[in-house]
């Protein structure tokens, strides 16, 4: 069960505003974090701990290709991110590198800038502690879910070249 | 089948395929680039095998902040020389080196009906040449060299038709400003763009490639063009290798059939801070600019700079702006060298760089200041994307960039 506060941001939010590119001549996680939404949220970095939930309306993730981004984001302690919907390379990227991603249009409907939710992965419950309503957020196909419960894409090709 | 589906059916040996449906797909190249790269290296190594899993198809191009702009990056373009000339892949050092996206198609290493992977968003760019072409992350790409197949659904296909004849100063780039502007940066969210019509059929390959780069801008996982003359023109010098030709099929199904007219269509200018906020030019006042930038891997090959140089022959940058002529590789700076276009750009006062992505992501090479605005050829004016988060970017074609260059605001070609 993951618990933590919201950061709540609107619709577009590109890879450029995530971890912006004059940053990307490193790749170290705990680097990226440093500078993570950085041009659109300057107090991101200072006010998240470990747990807080990243909350967006439509198309989060779009632009660059960058695994950049949802490693900033995993780095900076955020335990999921939930939206009403999601680019499709960030949302690649993100099952591959275990950012768990919610999509529940209800839920980002219904929770405002500061509030506590409560998530359960397994089947998808989120629960807004402030108001007391309760969400689900679509099921994951289960090609995915079985990448997942593998441990990312890079557990998932080591065991398939093991069977091999 | 739609031309995306009859691809990738090749490529996993089925029959049929339909939209939303899992598959695991052969790649014909694997790409990634100085920034991508160093990641996707980091993860193939913890997946435990030596060797690529084909040397001739895994491809990495150093052209994001190179020629090094500094120490750390330099520290990447090393990692990314040392694996590359480790496993023997294909790698264009500097001096050989343009913008991946103009190169590999320049080079031959991507053809018709290919799927191309790319830890690179443009990576869609390939589908001018009738490819199943796509971006991804660094983690996909490291999969994909160990093991030569990745994972897909497949994506529903939406059909446009481009009627009608293309007024003077619009191309290919005021078609996809116009149309990202018309269905908004995630109408094609999932989906793969099919391109159509007389317009198109008229257009050449340059036109072309700008197309199918800007798919990713609505959001689209591929961008395709059909394989014709002018196709065959193009790869008939390049090819060093077998390649195969898909058609959709008459009764296809596309989730979505979008027609426009494009006689009516005048130059489109994306304003900030996204690439659907598209307006005819004639529609900005008076938007005074600091710079123009004439290049990347949406506008810098040979039609671009013919395009520009056409616009600055025997006129001057205004005093106001900075001028940055980016060509996209080698081979295209040294046909601008033989066609005058170079001498047309440094006489007119604009800057000629190597080929670099440089300034379209605010690497180097033209970063702007608080305040500044900037009318650009490339394919993203987000928020901070060419440098300060308080300048703007406007995306425009090769003429107006030229063109706005020389008035000193946004302007059409037609009038100056």
């Amino acid at each position: 069960m993951l618990k933590g506060k919201v950061f709540k941001y609107g619709e577009n939010v590109d890879t450029d505003a995530i971890i912006p590119a004059r940053y990307l001549n490193v790749s170290e996680p705990c680097e990226l974090a440093k500078h993570c939404m950085e041009d659109i949220d300057l107090e991101f970095v200072s006010k998240v701990n470990s747990g807080d939930i990243i909350v967006a309306t439509s198309n989060f993730g779009c632009g660059s290709s960058r695994e950049h981004a949802p490693i900033a984001i995993k780095a900076s302690g955020v335990s999921c991110v939930i939206a009403k919907s999601f680019a499709r390379i960030f949302f690649r990227n993100s099952i591959n590198i275990g950012l768990p991603l919610l999509e529940c249009g209800d839920a980002v409907d219904n929770t405002n800038n500061g509030d506590i939710l409560e998530v359960d992965l397994s089947d998808g419950r989120i629960k807004n502690l402030n108001t007391g309503k309760e969400f689900t957020a679509e099921t994951y196909p289960d090609f995915m879910s079985e990448l997942i419960s593998a441990g990312g894409l890079i557990e998932y090709t080591k065991k398939k070249l093991e069977k091999e | 089948m739609t031309l995306i589906e009859k691809i990738l059916a090749a490529h996993c040996d089925k029959k049929t395929l339909n939209p939303g449906q899992f598959i695991n797909v052969r790649v014909d190249m694997v790409l990634s680039n100085d920034i991508t790269a160093p990641i996707a290296i980091r993860e193939f190594n913890k997946i435990g095998v030596k060797r690529v899993f084909d040397p001739s198809k895994v491809v990495m191009v150093p052209d994001h902040f190179t020629p090094n702009k500094d120490i750390a990056a330099a520290e990447q373009a090393k990692m990314v020389r040392e694996f590359a000339r480790e496993q023997k892949i294909n790698y264009f050092e500097i001096g050989k080196m343009g913008i991946e996206h103009v190169i590999l198609p320049e080079s031959g290493l991507v053809l018709p009906g290919d799927v191309v992977i790319g830890a690179d968003s443009h990576t869609c760019t390939y589908g001018a040449l009738g490819a199943f072409a796509t971006g991804m992350g660094s983690t996909d790409i490291a999969a994909a060299m160990a093991t030569g197949e990745v994972w897909m659904k497949v994506p529903p296909t939406l059909k446009f038709i481009y009627h009608g004849k293309l007024g003077k100063w619009v191309g290919g780039k005021d078609l996809i400003l116009y149309t990202i502007g018309d269905i908004g940066v995630d109408g094609a969210l999932y989906s793969a763009m099919e391109f159509h019509g007389k317009a198109i059929d008229e257009m050449d390959m340059d036109g072309r490639f700008t197309m199918a780069n800007m798919a990713i801008e609505a959001g689209g996982k591929a961008g395709i063009f059909k394989v014709d003359r002018k196709t065959l023109d193009y790869i008939m010098l390049r090819q060093k290798r077998d390649y195969n030709i898909y058609e959709p099929d008459a009764d296809a199904s596309y989730i979505k059939v979008i027609e426009y007219d494009v006689s009516t269509i005048e130059p489109q200018v994306s304003c900030p801070h996204l690439p659907s906020n598209t307006k005819p030019v004639s529609q900005l006042d008076n938007v005074k600019i600091d710079q123009s930038v004439i290049g990347s891997c949406t506008n810098g090959r040979l039609d671009d700079l013919r395009l520009a140089a056409s616009v600055l022959k025997g006129k001057d940058v205004n005093s106001h702006v900075r001028c940055i002529v980016i060509p996209g590789s080698q081979q295209i700076y040294l046909d601008a060298l033989k066609e005058g276009l170079i001498e047309t750009f440094i006489r007119a006062g604009a800057v000629v760089s190597t080929p670099t992505c440089g300034p379209c992501l605010g690497g180097h090479m033209g970063i702007l200041a608080a305040g500044e605005k900037c009318i650009s050829t490339t394919n993203r004016n987000f928020v901070g994307r060419m440098g300060s988060t308080k300048s703007e970017v406007y995306l425009a074609n090769p003429a107006v960039a030229a063109a706005s260059a020389v008035a000193g605001y946004i302007v059409s070609p037609e009038e100056i």
